[in-house]
């Protein structure tokens, strides 16, 4: 079978964007239905088993007795459903021109990663600081020594000859408010992680936020600092549409997917997690999913033709990455690329293992996710959504970074944290909804 | 010589409830309370029912209050407040729950009755008058103890 790596180079090569949903449902034949139905959507999918919150928490007799009880769950209990079960629910469907990816959120997941590499679904995502710190209140070291043994099991199936992938979930740490340069640094340290325990294919995580130049620049920074520091591995970077506070109507939904689509291709990403007009209201449904991809791949093939006409017209600074692909350049520098370079450096200097230098760098404040209330993070940093929609910090407590800045003046109080969480909803809203 | 205490200045303790992992729920209530003239302790996301007694009966707060928004604040908080309300130290303080109580379709009004029943001082929901209901509730806690 295709590793998951493999596909999504072969379908960069092509010149496609690979689009992913999220998806979880606890029937077996439910979640069957759904995958079959990503698999046809549109030219280059990637299908998705989101497991349900039980499964993520490890209380897996806990999503049995709901499974029992005929409850329905928000994800797929891979754990409490049978091998058998899961092998027949993928029988027909997972096959080398549709990898599956399994997404959970589990801060120590070794049971779980356990029956991943029996079931052979070893493209899976997530990262001891990115699955830990947002989540709950599992230590940041307890969660590194499992994500150590993890990543270790999981780089072992590799020597039946498919490649295991990895995803950092570190681009998008609480979703929103997290200025870019801490999060691809982010991104890129976990990465570096997964390498340090074995792994040779991995992706680079970046949420799409509510500046399209701020994000083009922090994917250029991304792309920089993977070809650095990631040489050697098979990597990509993966955009998640955005992931706060969705548009209500219908329009709005749509219209931000296509920027996130747009973003993709401009910036270099090579796949892209969908969100549907469902969003801000509930769990999607199958349909909801297929008319998200199909209108994710119609919006990035229109960049993709404007990209390349702009490259042909002007033959601007635009550059050929890697491959057949087209990315056109930052409009300018503010700054992202210097931050992320500056703390994954500081982070690397604290201790020869990765894992334990940021769990240093969390003591100390090198690494601090503003608004995370986790007891391993410092809280010293806070941040704003400027008046561009650029992400700034207020504070950057203690960050290594070269311009610190301290939280003065105006106290930033409910009103402005509201105004900032719904940004984006209200941009893409018509105005007579966006309350 | 006794420190003078300022009675109406509450400390709050304010926490997630045990299976839910959303965070930014927390970050408003936080804001919401300290601009209200109160000091909050903020126990953070997916608490399990264990440790919030534990920091219940350490920290003695004036009030608790609890936020969720994933659905399971039915089942979740009244296990939780039975727990906190067996503690002879918590049985009379008020504990308040408040946000997307249920899933789409629950009974509010069987849903608070049974979050009263189980312990809760008040219940609130998670529109901009839940806020104002808590506010108002928060400030009559307040110049009750002050008028003590």
């Amino acid at each position: 079978m295709t590793a998951f790596g493999r596909f999504v180079a072969d379908v960069r090569a092509a010149g496609r964007l690979v689009l992913q949903p999220r998806m979880g449902f606890g029937d077996a034949a439910h979640m069957r239905r759904g995958l079959a139905a990503t698999k046809t959507a549109a030219p280059a999918t990637v299908g998705t088993i989101t497991l349900d919150s039980y499964t993520r928490l490890g209380d897996h007799d806990g999503a049995r007795r709901m499974l029992a009880a005929g409850v329905e769950l928000n994800g797929y209990p891979i754990v409490a459903h049978d091998a058998g079960t899961t092998l027949a629910m993928l029988d027909g469907i997972r096959d080398d021109a549709f990898p599956v990816q399994v997404r959970h959120g589990s801060p120590t997941p070794d049971r779980l990663f356990r029956r991943l590499c029996d079931l052979g679904l070893t493209a899976t995502e997530g990262g001891p600081v990115s699955y830990c710190l947002p989540y709950g209140r599992t230590p940041l070291r307890e969660s590194r020594r499992s994500w150590e043994r993890c990543c270790r099991m999981l780089a072992d199936t590799g020597e039946s000859g498919v490649e295991p992938h990895l995803e950092t979930f570190g681009g998008c740490m609480l979703g929103q408010l997290c200025p870019p340069g801490l999060l691809v640094a982010i991104s890129v340290l976990e990465a570096l992680f997964f390498r340090r325990y074995g792994l040779r294919s991995v992706s680079l995580s970046y949420a799409q936020q509510a500046s399209p130049a701020q994000d083009h620049e922090a994917l250029h920074a991304l792309r920089h600092l993977g070809d650095r520091f990631l040489s050697g591995l098979d990597w990509h970077i993966v955009l998640y549409a955005y992931m706060g506070l969705y548009p209500r109507t219908r329009s709005g939904a749509e219209a931000l997917l296509a920027d996130a689509a747009g973003l993709a291709v401009r910036g270099g990403a090579t796949r892209l997690i969908v969100k549907t007009t469902a969003e801000s209201a509930r769990i999607p449904t199958i349909a909801e999913n297929v008319a998200a991809l199909r209108h994710a791949a119609s919006a990035a093939h229109d960049a993709a033709t404007s990209v390349m006409y702009d490259a042909a017209v002007y033959d601007a600074a635009a550059s050929v990455a890697q491959n057949a692909r087209v990315v056109a350049p930052p409009a300018s520098d503010t700054g992202v690329l210097a931050e992320a370079t500056a703390i994954v450096e500081a982070v690397l200097d604290l201790d020869d293992d990765v894992g334990k230098a940021m769990e240093r760098a969390f003591r100390r404040g090198y690494l601090d996710i503003p608004y995370c209330p986790h007891p391993d993070n410092a809280g010293r940093t806070s941040s704003y959504l400027d008046h561009d929609d650029r992400l700034r910090w207020r504070d950057t407590g203690r960050l290594p970074v070269a311009e610190p800045r301290r939280a003065a003046g105006r106290h930033f109080g409910t009103a402005d944290l509201l105004e900032c969480l719904t940004r984006v909803r209200r941009k893409y809203d018509p105005i007579e909804v966006s309350t | 010589m006794e420190v003078p205490i300022n009675r109406s200045r509450f400390e709050v303790l304010l926490t997630g409830t045990s299976s839910d992992s959303h965070v930014w729920n927390l970050a408003y209530m936080h804001l919401f309370i300290q601009e209200l003239g109160h000091d909050v302790r903020n126990l953070g996301c997916c608490v399990p029912d264990d440790l919030l007694l534990r920091e219940a009966v350490r920290l003695e707060p004036d009030l608790v209050v609890m936020s969720t928004v994933n659905g399971h604040g039915l089942a979740d908080g009244a296990r939780a407040v039975r727990l906190l309300r067996r503690e002879l130290l918590l049985r009379d303080v008020p504990i308040v729950i408040g946000g997307k109580l249920g899933i789409a379709g629950s009974d509010r009004a069987k849903d608070t009755q049974a979050l009263l029943a189980a312990g809760f001082t008040a219940v609130f929901g998670d529109t901009d008058i839940d806020l104002l209901l808590f506010e108002a509730f928060l400030e009559n806690s307040v110049s009750v103890r002050v008028g003590n």
